[in-house]
């Protein structure tokens, strides 16, 4: 049992769900009740890892994370190291890799709230700011945990990005699932066994939680 | 006082122009999709009206010249939306303290206050789902009201209740609005509705406002064809206007019928013409009526409908080409003079509320 991947990936997992959350929030609330031109491109970007094998995801982000590319290179003049094959670089994969499983909850959370409800507040003198906070937020708060969990269980069980981008450095790179991976190829079914079941129960557990946490928060 | 004098041409055109005085109720009336939510959206700041100006109580809320438009939250207004738009998530209070301005925000006096207005005293700790149609628009015009409005917009507030809570409401409303001072905007498809809670009216049909005045003119002055129409006015007919001496007729399928007033028509014109069918005069069997011999036609009855202790005769004109003529009398009056499909009365058509229209087809409809 690799208690170090373990650690690794839930601090993995607790950090990009924490970016995300604002983020996807920005996002989803930007396109929620918006007509503009390229929309669709920017819907269908969001939604694009979902669909794209994670070797190609992979493929870019790590091109684009090397020293004489661009972004690699921007970033080692920021602080000095590389992205490429660092916990950093691992950690924006993942933001990508998990961006639309925040965004799409939050979206439909957010699309499903009556735009006569936005317009009444306004109406009764809020402030955009404090309609979306008053109102929206707590209106589309099943969607908003059920996104924060998603993309929290999803980046705990993400493989094939973390292996093109992050290989598999222990304590920098070295998830859980990597670390199950590593273990079935060293013939160590035990501990594959121990760590597999792990990740299940997490899995199952929040998301257990989530249907029961969103059915209460649904009824007014 | 409220003043509206607005244009646009998307998404939906409209050419409206009304005032509205305070403490007046004014009902914007006509068919679905004439423009008469999307005008009380424009006053609330949630359409943008390309050309015009709103003005409230001096204070300019829109000018298109002076590139002035102010948002929702500056214009203060109270508006209770056709589906109410209550928040699911907070307590009738809350919704109220929502809309409290700073100054009373944290008096649940206030709010107690507000909900007694409008008789909703002791549910103030429900949630909008625990309320019927009728308690929740109540809420909502509690909150429209607890903005302390300039103006107090209502979109067919009544359309969402059974009929029974509907007449309810409206008495409610209607002993509300002796303690409100600012101008009142009611939309409504309903005739009846406006003729009940409203002091003045405003027709709105296809984007434009065709004649804003007292209800009862409106109904029953007509200014033109379409206004006519759109209030559904039931004898509606055409004619010639004539003159002999001092005196001006209207010829009418071959009927010679003084009037009291030409409207500034000119003699030889063709006109429209209204009269309201409770103003047609029943000739009593027994005893002579006052004003009998005032332009007095026979009619055969050719059928009878009554609804609420008022029976409408439809009485074919034999002698007028067989059209149809409409008149209301009270039940009792149709059982007293013995009425019945197939007889044969004499009514009159007072000159006074024969009321006429010129005819000018092409515009309006």
């Amino acid at each position: 049992m690799d208690w170090q991947a373990l650690q690794l990936s839930l601090l993995l997992a607790a950090l990009t769900s924490a970016i995300l959350l604002p983020l996807g929030l920005l996002l989803a609330r930007g396109l929620a009740h918006q007509q503009f031109t390229g929309k669709y491109l920017i819907e269908a970007l969001i939604v694009l890892p979902l669909v794209l094998p994670p070797t190609v995801l992979g493929y870019f982000l790590l091109t684009a994370m090397d020293q004489n590319a661009l972004m690699g290179q921007w970033f080692y003049q920021l602080t000095g190291s590389q992205l490429a094959f660092s916990f950093n670089g691992l950690l924006l994969a993942s933001l990508i890799y998990s961006l639309p499983f925040a965004v799409q909850p939050m979206l439909r959370a957010l699309e499903q709230i009556p735009y006569g409800l936005r317009e009444a507040a306004w109406c009764s003198g809020l402030s955009r700011w404090k309609t979306f906070l008053k109102i929206e937020l707590p209106l589309a708060w099943p969607g908003i945990v059920t996104g924060l969990v998603l993309s929290f269980c999803h980046t705990l069980g993400e493989f094939g990005v973390v292996l093109m981008i992050g290989g598999n450095i222990a304590g920098e790179t070295r998830t859980l699932s990597i670390a199950i991976y590593d273990s079935v190829l060293a013939f160590d079914y035990a501990a594959a066994q121990q760590m597999s079941i792990i990740l299940l129960l997490i899995a199952l557990v929040t998301v257990t939680l989530v249907y029961r946490f969103n059915r209460r928060l649904m009824q007014f | 006082m409220l003043s509206v004098d607005i244009k646009n041409q998307t998404p939906i055109p409209l050419d409206v122009q009304f005032n509205c005085a305070p403490g007046q109720l004014l009902a914007l009336v006509g068919p679905s999709g004439a423009g008469k939510t999307s005008v009380l959206r424009a006053i609330a700041g949630l359409l943008h009206c390309r050309q015009g100006q709103i003005i409230c109580n001096k204070a300019i809320w829109q000018d298109s010249v002076a590139g002035i438009n102010l948002s929702p939250q500056q214009r203060r207004v109270g508006m209770v939306f056709q589906d109410y738009a209550l928040f699911p998530h907070l307590s009738v209070a809350d919704n109220l303290r929502l809309a409290l301005p700073a100054s009373t925000k944290n008096d649940p006096a206030r709010i107690d206050e507000l909900l007694q207005q409008v008789n909703l005293h002791g549910l103030a700790a429900r949630y909008p789902g625990q309320l019927s149609g009728g308690q929740q628009q109540r809420v909502a015009l509690a909150r429209a009201l607890a903005r302390e409005p300039q103006v107090l917009l209502l979109d067919e507030p009544f359309s969402a209740v059974d009929k029974v809570t509907r007449r309810k409401l409206y008495l409610e409303l209607h002993s509300l609005r002796r303690q409100l001072t600012m101008p009142i905007v009611l939309v409504t498809h309903d005739l009846d509705e406006a003729a009940m809670l409203a002091d003045e009216m405003c027709v709105i049909h296809q984007g434009s406002s065709l004649q804003q005045g007292p209800v009862d003119a409106v109904l029953h002055r007509p200014a033109t064809l379409a206004v006519a129409r759109q209030v559904d006015a039931r004898n509606l007919f055409s004619g010639k206007l004539s003159q002999q001496q001092d005196n001006l007729y209207l010829q009418w399928h071959g009927q010679q019928l003084t009037i009291a007033n030409a409207n500034q028509i000119n003699t030889g014109e063709t006109v429209h013409w209204i009269i309201s069918p409770s103003k047609v005069l029943l000739h009593q069997r027994r005893r002579p009526s006052h004003g009998e011999q005032e332009n007095p036609l026979s009619g055969v009855i050719s059928d009878m409908i009554t609804l609420r202790g008022i029976t409408t005769v439809l009485l074919d004109i034999v002698d007028a080409d067989n059209a149809i003529l409409q008149m209301d009398v009270p039940e009792h009056v149709v059982s007293r003079n013995t009425l019945k499909i197939g007889e044969t009365i004499g009514v009159s058509l007072l000159s006074e509320a024969i009321h006429l229209m010129p005819d000018n087809r092409d515009a309006g409809i």
